[in-house]
């Protein structure tokens, strides 16, 4: 039985694929039209990079919030991504397929954990023990780093995988064929045919930990501060704007808005480099 | 089976059974490889050629669930023996495959990928030999100016020399070829043919053909198989001239496949 004709299922189609991305679009507009004019208003050098940040006086400098974000990121990275890559490749080329092709989805599947259970686990089990070895509050950068570099892991290691697989046979027959082992094919040959992908792999994780929010406010600590050891308590960007939501009005409401426009434009230019990354992968081939 | 020896044994394959699985590939294969001689398997496709052939260099070791059960001598050592160093013997036993495989790196780096293989890293030592084996490739007029550029960027016949060029490198006794003209037009196949006539001076040969006149041009002794089976191994011209089986006949007269 035919229930919709043709052309009645394309405009369905349509509609739902233009109100999808009229959607986004709207979110997206939303944030520029509330932040951009308090960026110009309050001056964007201001904005970016004073340390100022007391919304009941009127000052509104995010930059200790641009380093933390920054430092929180970067340690998810060196947490995460030698983690995944090295999981990646132990997982695509030394283990036998059949358990690989078992593994794979069970990692991905931990990318469906909400972050609230990520930062429930960094609050009881992580930062004690980095308090009571390290010292400092616990709560901290580095608490906060471990448990972005672990929530990144899924990104990190599914993409990072399927780029290491799409390398042809071909590469890794002639590598063997020339009386190389396992690693030095790997080494020599599948990571250098790869390498784009597991670029992107990492930089798309990086857009996850900068972007994360609720796992990042239960274990940084959260005190507006520059920090000068990773012990110590940080605020980053999308927790600023998550912790003063609920009570922010007028200029304070703009500025965290404003914010919202430095993360949007961040992430975008980290998934157009990603995307960069891919596309040059595929050229190649 | 009547064969005529006349130089010295390379390889010696006796007895030997290959199974993917359950499925059986390779059914009591016999052949002997001599020094310095081309030695062609022809036969239809599906039957078994290309499995005998990677059976000689263990690159079936790379494919899960083969079984391989007979004697594969390489100069009177079994190369399945336990203990064989698998990543050596390829450096004795090197192949070149159906489609050309220069990894996507410079040209430089794929003449020198087996070198630094072996641990070879020395400028001079690296320069020297790729120079040498580019030209015993007869690419290196085609390629010097170029060395950094992308081995993928060279026509499809310069990058299947390039693969020979990259075997020289590391001086192997025996070179396996599957089907290396397969994707080269005629005139780049001549050119192969007459570049493997030249480096039997030095090396011990054997190609996989699907293509008669191919095998009758280039090899000096000939295996033709079917379904798995060696059916003939004779020298080139007995084998195409008076084949002593029926079923060679009736493929070399072009009544099969
Ligand atoms: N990796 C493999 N797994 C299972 N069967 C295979 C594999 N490779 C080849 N075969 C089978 O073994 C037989 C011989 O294959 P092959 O040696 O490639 O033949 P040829 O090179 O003569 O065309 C074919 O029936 C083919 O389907
Ligand atoms: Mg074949």
């Amino acid at each position: 039985m035919k229930l919709f004709g043709e052309k009645a299922v394309r405009r369905i189609l349509m509609v739902t694929a233009f109100s999808a991305l009229s959607g986004l679009l709207l979110i997206a507009l939303f944030i520029l039209n509330e932040g951009l004019p308090f960026i110009f208003k309050y001056g964007i050098k201001e904005f970016l990079f004073s340390s100022d940040w007391y919304p009941h006086l009127g000052k509104f400098g995010i930059y200790p919030m641009i380093v933390a974000s920054l430092w929180v990121t970067l340690g998810a990275m060196i947490v995460g991504a030698p983690l995944g890559v090295f999981g990646a490749i132990f997982l695509s080329e030394y283990t036998p397929r059949p358990v690989m092709k078992i593994i794979k989805p069970t990692i991905e599947l931990l990318a469906a954990i909400p972050s609230v259970v990520y930062g429930f686990i960094g609050v009881m089990v992580l930062a004690p023990i980095i308090r009571a070895n390290f010292g400092g509050p616990g709560l901290s950068l580095l608490a906060a780093s471990i448990i972005l570099g672990i929530m990144i892991l899924p990104t990190v290691i599914s993409i990072s995988i399927d780029s290491i697989l799409a390398v042809p046979q071909s590469y890794r027959e002639g590598s063997y064929a020339l009386g190389a082992t396992t690693w030095q094919t790997t080494h020599m040959v599948t990571i250098k045919a790869s390498k784009s992908g597991i670029i992107a792999s990492i930089i798309l994780g990086l857009g996850r930990a900068i972007g994360e929010t609720m796992a990042v406010i239960m274990v940084a600590g959260n005190s507006v501060n520059i920090p000068n050891t990773p012990l110590d308590s940080v605020r980053t960007l999308t927790a600023n704007i998550a912790l003063e939501m609920s009570y922010a009005t007028g200029m304070h409401r703009q500025a965290l808005f404003a914010t919202g426009v430095v993360l949007l434009i961040v992430i975008i230019i980290l998934n157009s480099l990603a995307s960069v990354a891919i596309r040059k992968r595929m050229v190649k081939r | 089976m009547e064969s005529k020896i006349f130089a010295p044994l390379k390889m010696e394959i006796s007895n030997v059974d290959l199974f993917y699985g359950k499925f059986q590939a390779l059914k009591s294969v016999n052949m002997a490889v001599q020094q310095n001689i081309i030695t062609a398997l022809i036969g239809p496709s599906g039957c078994g050629k290309s499995t005998l052939l990677r059976a000689l260099n263990r690159m079936n070791d790379l494919i899960p669930g083969v079984k391989i059960t007979g004697k594969i001598l390489l100069d009177q050592t079994d190369i399945y023996k336990s203990g064989m160093a698998v990543t050596e013997l390829r450096t004795r036993v090197g192949m070149v495959f159906q489609r050309p495989n220069p990894f996507p790196l410079s040209i430089y780096d794929n003449v020198a990928y087996g070198l630094r293989v072996a641990g070879i890293t020395g400028k001079k030592e690296l320069n020297e030999i790729v120079e040498k084996s580019l030209v015993g490739a007869w690419l290196w007029d085609q390629v010097k100016d170029k060395l950094n550029r992308s081995a993928l960027d060279l026509p499809l016949d310069q990058q299947q020399r390039l693969c020979v060029a990259r075997l020289l490198t590391i001086q192997p006794e025996v070179i396996l070829m599957d089907e290396p003209c397969s994707s080269l037009d005629p005139i780049a196949t001549m050119k192969i043919e007459e570049l493997m006539i030249e480096l039997k001076k030095n090396y011990t040969i054997v190609i996989v053909t699907h293509n008669m006149q191919q095998a009758s041009r280039v090899s000096d002794y000939t295996g033709y198989m079917l379904l798995g089976e060696m059916i003939e191994f004779n020298d080139t011209k007995t084998l195409f001239t008076r084949p002593s089986k029926q079923l060679t006949e009736d493929y070399i007269s072009g009544k099969y496949g």
